[in-house]
């Protein structure tokens, strides 16, 4: 090979690596323009209201009054009830498909709940007002403040009307759409445990529960809190899933059965109609919220499936 | 062996412990049992609903005015080219910017960064890219078009395809860069020609799991492509879409809407489901 190949070569590369990362580049200036035009739009709510836009409840557009706490308070409460029945479920189908499940079903049942993590959210939610909402309205609601609603302290939960829509709705749909999510991850991290660790145990006469709760969680104890992170990001910023049955209406309770709103559905229902600037301002600021909150639930999901993955020795 | 067995069964803490890993296995199966119940619940009911609609007039009539017959054609129009478009955009992207992160950077500060952000806007709120396309474009242009919609979806389909084709890059044997190498390639020459080549199947993977990911999302164009009443395939104008009209058929209470949001919900599952399936025997076939 001659010199002056090798020099058109060299030439050649640096473009290459140049233009390369000209668009790994892109992707993060998109993460900042988004941060920056989401603060831009805000900018009006952000000086005029403040920091009192987190903790002022009123939220009323015809007097003009922007408070982002019922909308904040509604997207945390549906995030909390779902990862409350989806963290148990989660776990327990991951222990399902790695240590209890037939070899013969492990493929199929494990591509199933990855085909279900796929489904559209809008699916979740007109299943949910369609189908959830009635019977949950009719049978569960009744009964759960008949029941759990009489006891001191949790009843407050458990109370409001029985209509079937509402913030424990939202958050029971949101659940059942995490669920698949952070089954699958676990599933994953549960398998990134050596099996001489597991066959050690079980040669010394470990019970396969004991096995799990001794050995494969402490193993994997960052990666499945990665997963559940994962889970709430989702949680927190889903639109669709929440939007049909949440109620639309903004409300700061504790009674569960209320219609409430989220961050995500206020979005989704109020945006196109907002003439006003400030109103705009305001929704976009809310945006602004969700978008940091689901920032720094999402870093530190990445940063501890990652200190697995580094311990795996490999990269992922 | 009977004497210990019956000495073991007869250990307070033997038993115990039996006891409880029987419970929670149990516990086990039931969530697994408690997950496919509501999952082939809505499952049943999407396909029962759906089909009940379903006919050629869904492909080849427009959304109609409440209380008349219609189809679902201008809609299933826009979200394929919406979803044709911004696919189109994400690939290159998407693969320059894999290719950056496995095969240039590696662990430089640049690459790790753009894979923890990338991390980040593979699961980032959809709603928000959505308010971000409103600012950005639609509210500059004063115009809700589809092209804001095609924007908007392909921030969302770029870092699945990043991902990918990194994952996809990383599998390659060191060996057989380190064989191109020796026989002086240039490294633009060893991706293209060697690496990228060997995990075509992985990379067609990507875009089709882009394509699945995109085409059932529905809160980025709510505010971007919003939606039209007719047969439209102008991209610069708002513009029908499947998820939209679902959402607002679905909303409303007239019955023959919902019937039309249901046949809608079946064919967007459909394609996603597809989609998906279609994926992953590419990515087996092609990485054997």
């Amino acid at each position: 090979m001659d010199a002056t190949s090798t020099r058109t070569f060299a030439r050649q590369d640096a473009i290459f690596a140049r233009s390369t990362q000209f668009f790994a580049v892109l992707v993060l200036v998109t993460l900042l323009a988004i941060i920056i035009s989401l603060i831009h739009g805000a900018w009006p709510t952000l000086t005029k209201v403040g920091p009192k836009f987190l903790v002022d409840g009123s939220w009323d557009p015809v007097r003009s009054l922007f408070g982002g706490l019922a909308p904040l308070w509604g997207t945390l409460i549906t995030a909390t009830i779902a990862m409350v029945i989806a963290v148990p479920v989660s776990f327990g189908i991951a222990i399902f498909l790695t240590e209890m499940c037939p070899p013969v079903l492990k493929r199929p049942l494990g591509t199933a709940v990855e085909l279900l993590a796929a489904i559209p959210s809008i699916i979740y939610g007109m299943w949910g007002l369609f189908i959830f909402a009635p019977l949950f309205g009719e049978y569960v609601q009744p009964f759960l403040a008949a029941t759990i609603g009489k006891l001191p302290f949790i009843g407050v939960l458990f109370q409001g009307p029985t209509i079937g829509i509402g913030v424990l709705t939202a958050g029971i749909i949101l659940s059942v759409m995490v669920i698949p999510f952070t089954a699958s991850v676990m599933r994953d991290v549960f398998e990134t445990t050596p099996p001489i660790l597991k066959e050690s145990a079980y040669g010394l006469g470990a019970t396969t529960w004991e096995v799990v709760w001794n050995v494969v969680l402490p193993y994997t104890k960052t990666g499945v809190v990665g997963g559940v992170m994962l889970g709430l990001g989702r949680a927190l910023g889903e639109t669709m899933a929440v939007t049909f049955v949440i109620g639309n209406a903004y409300n700061i309770s504790l009674a569960l059965f209320e219609p409430g709103n989220s961050i995500a559905s206020s979005l989704a229902n109020e945006f196109n109609e907002a003439s006003d600037p400030l109103h705009m301002s305001a929704l976009i600021a809310l945006g602004l919220v969700l978008f940091l909150l689901t920032f720094c639930v999402l870093a530190a999901s990445r940063w501890m499936l990652s200190s697995l993955a580094k311990r795996e020795g490999k990269r992922t | 062996m009977k004497t210990s067995n019956n000495a073991r069964a007869s250990n307070p803490i033997y038993r115990r412990r039996v006891w409880v890993n029987r419970f929670n296995m149990l516990m086990s199966l039931a969530t697994m049992s408690f997950g496919m119940v509501f999952l082939i619940w809505i499952l049943v009911t999407l396909f029962g609903k759906g089909f009940a609609a379903f006919g050629p007039a869904l492909f080849t009539q427009m959304t109609p005015p409440p209380g008349s017959d219609g189809g679902l054609a201008n809609a299933i129009l826009g979200s394929v080219m919406m979803v044709g478009a911004s696919v189109l955009i994400a690939t290159p992207i998407g693969i320059m910017a894999g290719i950056y992160l496995a095969e240039v950077g590696r662990e430089s500060l640049i690459a790790n960064i753009a894979r923890f952000v990338n991390d980040i806007l593979l699961s980032a709120p959809s709603i928000v890219i959505g308010l971000f396309v409103y600012t950005a474009i639609v509210f500059q242009f004063k115009q809700y078009s589809g092209w804001a919609g095609a924007a908007a979806l392909a921030i969302i389909a770029v870092p699945v395809i990043v991902r990918t084709t990194e994952n996809m890059l990383l599998l390659v044997p060191n060996s057989l860069r380190e064989a191109a190498f020796a026989v002086g390639a240039p490294l633009w020459q060893v991706v293209l020609k060697v690496t990228l080549k060997a995990v075509r199947g992985g990379v067609i993977t990507g875009v089709l799991l882009a394509l699945a990911r995109v085409a059932g999302e529905t809160a980025p164009l709510l505010f971007t492509a919003l939606n039209n009443q007719f047969w439209s395939t102008d991209m610069s104008a708002p513009m029908a879409n499947l998820p939209v009209v679902i959402f607002q058929f679905a909303m409303s209470p007239y019955e023959d809407w919902q019937r039309l949001a249901w046949a809608g919900a079946l064919l967007i599952t459909l394609t996603v489901l597809l989609l998906n399936i279609l994926a992953r025997t590419v990515f087996r076939q092609k990485t054997q």
